[in-house]
């Protein structure tokens, strides 16, 4: 894959490579987090002075079915030593999903000194370097978070039911089966959190991992990225687009796609997604 | 016949043991550390799709292996090389499981994943490792009902 600055990104500095992060391990100004779906692989081995942020423990509240608000995220911050002028970079298994997860809930409290570590986990085993099982320590910080702000990348059922209403575009990243309501059908697992298969109307299906090179799990280009969304989505740049799969963790990486590769400026995540939507009394389907 | 083997409800019982979640990560991790993927007398690649468990996004793969007692030795493939609580579910289904009765293997409730894992997995991830149980119940079903219409 060629260099990230050759690509065409909108906003190439939200990614940084694995190069970089190599010859950042020791900088004071940076933190490496790493996110995974998996929770095992953090203490199995991670790369030299990075801190986990584990979205169940870290970045949830499960009681509300929200995120952690302010002093929740205060204390998460003050946890792995970072300041408002810390550049975090997460990275993480999965094509970078849980990464891109963390780094938008980050968002959620405009900590923009945020990038994404292109590749990751994966792309740096399989370049060889180094990785511990050491857990670093970092001085507490003293950080200091303004209040949650959800309007800019967050959105709501009902700002979703008024956005369908007006034929704004939506793009589903499940897999085509659930979104065709398929895989509401397979044995063994009957109601994947809802109580209904298919999808948002007007929604076109994007399958979240179409963003990323099959080969080295790095972003593909530009170009590449405007055929999937521009192309076969039919989005354009100006467009007021929601992104949502099934809790809004897969759709974050579309979100961060859209938003920071190809220079989007309104894409909002619906983290309510299918488990929402799927149950919702009183809100239309497609199949 | 009784509700869980015996072999997988002591390490079920062990795991419950420690409280601390890093201690118990390390020894998931130290118990994947002992997998060993599926013979080659029993199966090579391309693994065959039937294999394959649905909803496991580590690619996980099952087969069972007749023993002369009757019962059935349990085989893993794991391809997601990131897939390490694959892994580690497969080396306790595949030690607690094999030369169980299979009418007692058919009956090991799915929730066992959490109690390997704790509840704090994602809802794909659950699934997966679920599906690995479900998968190892079905094939000693299969097997005890091809047993029970032979006899």
């Amino acid at each position: 894959m060629s260099q990230i600055e050759d690509r065409g990104y909108a906003h190439p500095e939200a990614l940084v490579s694995t190069d970089w992060v190599a010859g950042h391990l020791n900088d004071p100004s940076v933190r490496i987090v790493e996110s995974n779906e998996d929770p095992l692989l953090y203490a199995s081995g991670h790369i030299p002075g990075a801190v986990e942020v584990d979205w169940t423990r870290d970045l949830n509240d499960p009681v509300r079915r929200d995120y952690l608000d302010r002093e929740g995220f205060e204390a998460l911050m003050r946890r792995i030593g970072a300041t408002r002028d810390t550049t975090v970079v997460f990275y993480g298994d999965r094509n970078n999903w849980w990464a891109t997860y963390a780094f938008w809930v980050f968002q959620l409290f405009g900590h923009d000194r945020a990038r994404i570590m292109d590749g990751g986990r994966i792309k740096w085993v399989n370049e060889g370097r180094p990785v511990t099982r050491e857990v670093p320590a970092y001085p507490a910080s003293d950080y200091r978070a303004p209040e949650r702000d959800d309007s800019r990348v967050r959105a709501f059922r009902d700002e979703v039911l008024r956005h369908v209403e007006s034929r704004r575009p939506l793009i589903d990243v499940r897999s085509p089966a659930e979104f065709t309501g398929e895989r509401l059908h397979m044995p063994e697992y009957p109601n994947e959190g809802a109580l209904r298969g298919g999808h948002i109307p007007g929604a076109a299906n994007i399958p979240w991992a179409r963003a990323v090179d099959a080969e080295d799990g790095t972003f593909k280009t530009a170009e590449e990225l405007r055929a999937l969304y521009e192309g076969e989505a039919r989005l354009q740049p100006q467009d007021d687009v929601v992104v949502y799969c099934r809790i809004g963790e897969r759709s974050s990486h579309t979100w961060f796609v859209l938003t920071h590769l190809l220079g989007y400026e309104r894409v909002r995540n619906y983290d309510g997604s299918w488990t929402e939507w799927g149950n919702l009394v009183g809100v239309p389907i497609e199949k | 016949m009784p509700e869980m083997p015996d072999k997988l409800a002591n390490t079920l019982e062990a795991l419950s043991l420690i409280g601390d979640r890093a201690e118990r990560i390390q020894m998931l991790i130290d118990i994947a550390e002992r997998f060993r993927e599926v013979p080659p007398r029993v199966a090579a690649r391309p693994f065959p799709e039937e294999h394959l468990v649905p909803a496991c996004e580590s690619e996980a793969y099952v087969w069972a292996e007749s023993r002369p007692d009757g019962t059935l030795d349990f085989h893993f493939a794991v391809e997601n090389p990131q897939g390490i609580s694959a892994k580690a579910m497969a080396v306790i289904l595949g030690d607690t499981l094999s030369g169980q009765p299979p009418e007692q293997v058919a009956e090991v409730p799915q929730d066992v994943v959490y109690r390997v894992f704790g509840r704090e997995l994602s809802m794909g991830k659950s699934m997966g490792l679920m599906g690995m149980v479900s998968m190892v119940r079905n094939l000693a079903r299969k097997h005890a009902d091809a047993r029970r219409s032979a006899s």
